[in-house]
């Protein structure tokens, strides 16, 4: 990451320690992940331990500390939407981009994280792609759905509950 | 401000907004703490020091090495409610370090032979932080801290390699009240003595814990004479009785 990018962003928190949650979350929303060496750079300007950044990163589960993919594939998998067949869902994802829970495709596309509820119970079984949310999801569907990311058409469909 | 409060019915005079177990030691009322250490801020891990509160008619359950004082607290240290929830803690730290002496001393003098909870694997260290704080706030260079949440805490270094602000001062061996943090033998330089505890990576003394011609800082050094002496002390009590 550039460091003029960096400089921006901590000006921006005006340097202040009560922020570094909020620098950390505008470094990943530009890259995605945290790189370590935006990391040692944003410790050493805001005389903030590496040991307390390890900590607050490794404490969240928002923030990455390995690149992840274009689109997060969440598959939901509370209640409702494992009684719905949320696991062969979940398989089939894991099958068709041949990455485990955590991992990002080869190609930096997706990456496969699991969640416990999204909350919307009526959709059951979801999955969230980026910000969509695709309901009543089919191991059938899911190659479908998937390659709509891939080409690059992303589909907006945004849960009416 | 002088602020009186009573101990166990014995009336003690502290600073107001000290915790209360300074109170409790000046009345030489026994509390029994893992994570305290009069060096270091109060960081309430352990939850061994849970004392009942009496204040403004509220009875309640705090822990008193960070609870702050005020004028006209009653503290009772052992009440059926203070001794059941110590009880807890001790059965919980037995089942998730069943190895370590000072734990099961702590356990036998209360009568619990075994724990009800199910036992993990081998696992030392009871997450109190005190390496950590200790490296923070005395040594000042925090070499090592904790991270992930949930089960999966644990010290670690940044980024999980080898620390490249450790001094080697072996602070967190001394301060550590499971000895989960060993002193080894360094396997490039044997003759220098460096810490493990699991993966962790830490670098040797370049002075071989010679302290007393090291070029650190002297306030540093006298709050680590500090420490050595009473782990000493300590580690003989529990050598002993065993």
């Amino acid at each position: 990451m550039k460091i003029e990018k960096i400089d921006s962003i901590l000006k921006k928190h005006e340097y202040r320690h009560s922020e570094i949650i909020g620098i950390m979350q505008d470094v990943q929303g530009i890259e995605n992940y945290l790189p370590e060496g935006t990391l040692r750079y944003i410790s050493e300007k805001l005389e903030l331990s590496l040991t307390r950044i390890f900590d607050i990163v490794t404490f969240y589960k928002a923030f990455s500390l390995v690149p992840r993919g274009r689109h997060m594939i969440k598959v939901c998998c509370g209640t409702a939407c494992h009684l719905g067949g949320a696991m062969q869902n979940l398989d089939r994802i894991k099958r068709t981009l041949h990455v485990r829970e955590g991992e990002t495709t080869e190609d930096r596309m997706f990456s496969l994280e699991t969640v416990n509820c999204l909350g919307t119970c009526a959709l059951a079984p979801v999955i969230q792609i980026g910000e969509d949310y695709h309901d009543a999801v089919i191991p059938g569907k899911i190659d479908n759905i998937l390659a709509a990311y891939s080409a690059g058409h992303e589909r907006q469909e945004v849960a009416t509950d | 401000m002088k602020v009186p409060i009573i101990v166990d019915g014995l009336r003690v005079e502290i600073d107001q907004g000290t915790p209360i177990i300074n109170a409790a030691r000046k009345a030489g009322v026994f509390i029994p703490t893992l994570c305290y250490h009069e060096a270091l801020k109060p960081y309430g891990s352990c939850r061994l020091c849970m004392v009942e509160v009496v204040h403004d008619k509220q009875r309640r359950l705090v822990t008193s090495c960070n609870f702050p004082a005020e004028g006209g607290m009653e503290v009772f240290t052992d009440t059926s409610r203070v001794r059941q929830i110590r009880r807890m803690i001790v059965e919980l730290l037995l089942a998730r370090c069943p190895e370590v002496l000072m734990i099961r001393t702590m356990a036998k003098q209360m009568g619990i032979e075994s724990s009800m909870f199910k036992k993990r694997e081998a696992n030392e260290c009871i997450l109190c932080g005190l390496c950590v704080r200790f490296c923070e706030e005395v040594v000042g260079v925090s070499a090592i801290g904790l991270a992930n949440r949930g089960i999966d805490r644990e010290v670690a270094t940044p980024f999980k390699v080898a620390s490249d602000v450790c001094i080697g001062c072996g602070a967190c061996t001394y301060i550590c009240p499971t000895g989960c943090i060993e002193m080894v033998p360094d396997e490039k330089t044997p003759r220098l003595r460096r810490m493990k505890m699991g993966n962790l990576t830490l670098v040797p003394c370049t002075n071989n814990y010679q302290c007393e011609s090291c070029p650190r800082e002297e306030n540093f050094l006298a709050e680590m004479k500090n420490v050595i002496t009473e782990f000493r002390s300590t580690y003989r009590r529990f050598t002993e009785k065993k």
